[in-house]
């Protein structure tokens, strides 16, 4: 149990590397937009990604000939 | 009164399509109908250049362009090149190496998919690196190569596709906002770290409770949660310490002495149960206390802040560049340029830049951005003219007698920050309890700690502190935020956005609404109503006739022509100030405006005035008279409706305007609102609701224009409608960004609502506590308990309040069943 002593310290010092990573992305402007970012993942052109047989769109009238 | 032609509303702005309009395009394959051409041309550009999935994702219509023709107009285009001037781009552009930052403010951002827009937009521009927008404040930078592309090219883009970019000067109250914002994370993110790290220690003190454990690792724990602790209540709770400390020396008690008691006295007693190792430490409850108040503080504070775009408001009133006159030459300059004594020709359609004195020309000048009146006002030489209003139909020459902070704008602004200094404040419940809780809890933990010390001196400290601790008003200040913030949220998604915390309060008790006519309860500007056709020539054809006229004044009566298609082409335009418009198609002449002004050039008499009241424009050719236009501001559909339903809710309706036409009775009749002032100042305005709130009456104030700040600051809860000036949406406690008036009766709904359940929630955390503070004073109550205790009652109250989610469309569902059975019925 000994080990806590080194342990808890070790975790203190971690916790205050993160405090400051975190001061300094607030003091960047990194946290100046918290709205449009959660939205932005939504509007990716990935269109042309998506695989033809793993589209989930009405077939076009061409596919109905196949 | 209100036609029944608009049945479609425009795909890109959503507001009404004009009868006989055709703007037509391919949107996701089908074809789409526009209201103007303006919108066309930036939903053509948003299509063009393949961004149309815009449509897909928005949320919220667009914004009406502000260019409503298809080409952006030279004169915009000749100032935007104004900002090439490396002068000028010294204010707002950083230039490193080869690229160069730009920061901008956009104007027209509704919802995350404009933000998309722009971005994608400004990408596609040859020479641009990067561009950011911020949803938030609406700011963009820009990153490009300024020897690629000029920088005017990248803001007439942005008009392409319908909105407006300034140049961003940071003022003082912006970066306060920015600090402000900045502190406040800083401060989450150090309670948030803070408490997971007490949390796990204390985990471990609590399994060691059980298990046992030895006391060198308890006395080692303590000592850390002490360390990581201390920040927490030193930066984090430092804005309750302040705001409590403020409280007691103005003798106004608030949850903040409660929150600040408890938070001090149980770190203190943590700390004096660490030193001399006895007792209990109360860290983890600190600090998750802590966080939890923090996050209620952050909505809100961030709720404040989304129409806090203060500072440039003032700045996009006043253009940016000038016609000076130098010797014989004139020259275009940056209005900050401007000094006291400068001549200055103003075309017509263009902003006045500052105030001054007509030298030469007569004109009218379109003052609604001030007064609200929507008809220009005739000025003639040696007339004063206002910074930020509008010339409207001859060039005029104006010698400079006032600039920048000395304008009569400036001191409207004025007038609001007295106003605001003299607000009343509103008696929040949650502050009136705890002041009183306050009282009991200290009273009764001296009481206490006084009993035992007679009885057992030894046990007198540790119990006194375990009452202090147990009565700590956890759930009471989670009570009222956590309601403010659920009904704050739902209000936001349909359409009414709080800005202040005590407007839910507010209008759960007002009583009197008081609204601004003008572009409030109207839609703020001109439309045709009514064509009386005077001989056989159809209506249809007298629209076009009309509407080729019109084409060539930027008078806001013409304005309500442009809309209409303009096959017809007419030339030899003259321009009568004041009287009406003259001009050629084909051989024919033709005059339209005041009646005794068209009916002089023909050989009939002036036909007589159709019986309805209003305002009629007489179409006239050389033989006869042809037609009567008739014009009125339309008032808003849902208006009605929403009188109605808050004269049924028990509430006093108002109308306050500057108006003082025969339109104001009008408006009022069709509404059934009884008390009508008109004709009135924005000072009047002030005292007219300075004297209602003076007679007990709790006053919503709604308005939209400039001429409604002071009053806006002024009333109690103020309310500024979405597409009002920024400045007035910065100064309201709320803003309709839906533009529907109905928002306004759901919001009293759900802060009456509201009020119920704050109620129900001090109920709650007071009972807890009462039954927890006998317990404590005894002494019969160990910490895990009251961590318990604490718990349950916060979870109780938080879900108590979620309630406000959940059930407000059920409680307003038959209201708005009720709505459009109206609306179908008229």
């Amino acid at each position: 149990m000994d080990i806590i002593f080194l342990l808890i310290p070790i975790a203190i010092i971690l916790a205050s590397c993160a405090v400051w990573a975190f001061f300094w992305s607030v003091n960047n402007g990194q946290y100046d937009d918290l709205d449009s970012p959660a939205h932005s993942i939504l509007y990716d052109d990935d269109e042309a990604l998506i695989p033809d047989d793993a589209k989930v769109k009405k077939p076009s009238p061409k596919d109905k000939d196949d | 009164m209100t036609d029944n032609h608009s049945s479609k509303n425009c795909y890109h702005c959503g507001l009404p399509i004009p009868p006989g309009s055709n703007f037509t395009t391919i949107i996701n394959d089908e074809p789409r109908d526009m209201c103007c051409p303006g919108c066309l041309a930036v939903a053509e550009t948003i299509v063009n250049s393949g961004l149309d999935t815009y449509y897909k994702h928005r949320t919220e219509s667009a914004g009406s362009p502000e260019i409503r023709s298809k080409e952006l107009p030279e004169q915009l285009l000749q100032e935007l090149t104004l900002y090439n001037e490396p002068n000028i781009q010294k204010d707002f552009v950083i230039t490193k190496d080869n690229l160069s930052e730009a920061s901008l403010v956009i104007e027209g951002i509704t919802c995350a998919a404009c933000v998309w827009l722009l971005e994608h937009h400004i990408q596609g521009i040859p020479g641009v690196e990067k561009a950011h927008v911020n949803l938030t404040n609406h700011r963009a930078r820009i990153t490009w190569d300024k020897t690629v592309t000029p920088l005017s090219t990248l803001l007439s883009e942005i008009y392409r596709i319908g909105y407006q970019a300034h140049p961003y000067h940071p003022d003082k109250e912006e970066q306060l906002l920015e600090q402000e914002q900045k502190r406040a994370t800083r401060r989450l993110g150090i309670a948030g770290i803070g408490m997971m790290q007490t949390m796990m220690i204390a985990v471990a003190l609590y399994g060691g409770d059980i298990q046992g454990i030895e006391n060198r690792y308890v006395t080692f724990m303590r000592w850390a949660s002490l360390v990581i602790a201390s920040p927490v209540i030193f930066y984090a709770a430092r804005p309750f310490f302040l705001a409590a400390w403020r409280d007691l020396k103005t003798k106004h008690l608030t949850m903040d002495v409660p929150v600040s008691l408890a938070i001090g006295g149980a770190y203190l007693a943590s700390v004096w149960a660490t030193i001399t190792n006895s007792g209990e430490v109360y860290f983890d409850s600190v600090t998750m206390f802590t966080f939890f108040l923090l996050i209620g503080r952050f909505l809100e504070m961030k709720a404040r802040h989304r129409t806090g775009r203060a500072g440039n408001s003032l700045l996009n009133l006043l253009p940016a560049s000038a016609l000076k006159i130098v010797g014989n030459d004139e020259q275009l300059i940056p209005v900050k340029d401007l000094t006291v004594g400068d001549y200055v020709i103003i075309r017509p359609g263009h902003t006045i830049p500052a105030d001054g004195i007509i030298t030469a020309g007569n004109s009218s000048v379109d003052e609604s951005a001030l007064t609200g009146e929507y008809l220009p006002i005739r000025k003639q030489i040696d007339d004063k003219v206002v910074g930020g209003t509008i010339n409207v139909e001859n060039p005029i020459t104006i010698k400079i007698i006032q600039t920048g902070n000395e304008t009569q704008l400036s001191a409207i602004v004025r007038l609001l920050e007295r106003a605001q200094e003299e607000k009343p404040h509103v008696a929040k419940v949650a502050d009136k309890v705890a002041s009183y809780f306050v009282t009991a809890v200290l009273l009764t933990a001296i009481i206490v700690g006084f009993s035992w010390w007679l009885v057992e001196p030894s046990q007198a400290f540790w119990i006194t502190l375990s009452v202090l601790v147990v009565t700590c008003p956890c759930a009471l200040s989670l009570a009222t935020p956590t309601a403010l913030t659920a009904a704050t949220g739902t209000l936001r998604q349909n359409g009414l956005l709080i800005t202040r915390g005590h407007v839910l309060e507010s209008l759960a008790t007002a009583t009197h609404i008081v609204f601004d006519k003008t572009g409030t309860l109207t839609q703020g500007n001109l439309s045709l109503q009514q064509i009386v056709p005077l001989t056989d020539l159809s209506e249809s054809e007298c629209i076009k006739i009309a509407a080729a006229i019109e084409k060539h004044s930027e008078h806001p009566i013409a304005k309500a022509f442009h809309e209409k298609s303009a096959e017809l082409n007419a030339s030899n335009i003259h321009n009568e100030v004041g009287q009406g418009l003259e001009g050629s198609i084909g051989n024919q002449r033709y005059r339209i405006g005041k009646p005794d002004f068209s009916s002089q050039i023909c050989s009939q008499p002036q036909p007589p005035l159709p019986e309805i009241s209003g305002q009629w424009l007489l179409l006239c050719n050389e033989n006869s008279a042809l037609a009567w236009f008739r014009l009125n501001d339309q008032v808003r559909r849902e208006a009605q409706q929403t009188i109605k339903h808050l004269q049924q809710l028990g509430l006093t309706c108002e109308m306050l305007t500057g108006d003082n036409s025969s339109a104001v009775e009008e408006v009022a009749t069709f509404l059934g609102i009884n008390n009508t002032v008109s004709g009135v100042s924005p000072e009047q305005k002030l005292s007219h609701v300075k004297n209602l709130q003076e007679n007990g009456a709790q006053v919503v104030m709604v308005g939209d224009g400039i001429n409604d700040i002071p009053v806006l600051a002024g009333a109690q809860t103020s309310i500024a409608m979405g597409g009002a000036t920024d400045l007035a949406k910065t100064n309201a406690d709320g803003v309709l960004i839906s533009h529907d008036l109905l928002r306004l009766v759901d919001g009293i709904l759900l802060a009456r609502k509201t009020k119920r359940i704050i109620k129900q929630n001090l109920f709650w955390s007071l009972f807890y506590n009462l039954m927890a503070l006998p317990l404590a004073a005894f002494g019969f109550i160990a910490p895990y308990m009251a961590a318990l205790g604490m718990s349950a009652s916060s979870l109780v109250v938080v879900s108590n309040a979620m309630r406000l989610n959940r059930l407000k469309k059920r409680k307003l569902g038959p209201i708005k069943h009720q709505s459009e059975t109206l609306k179908t019925n008229p």
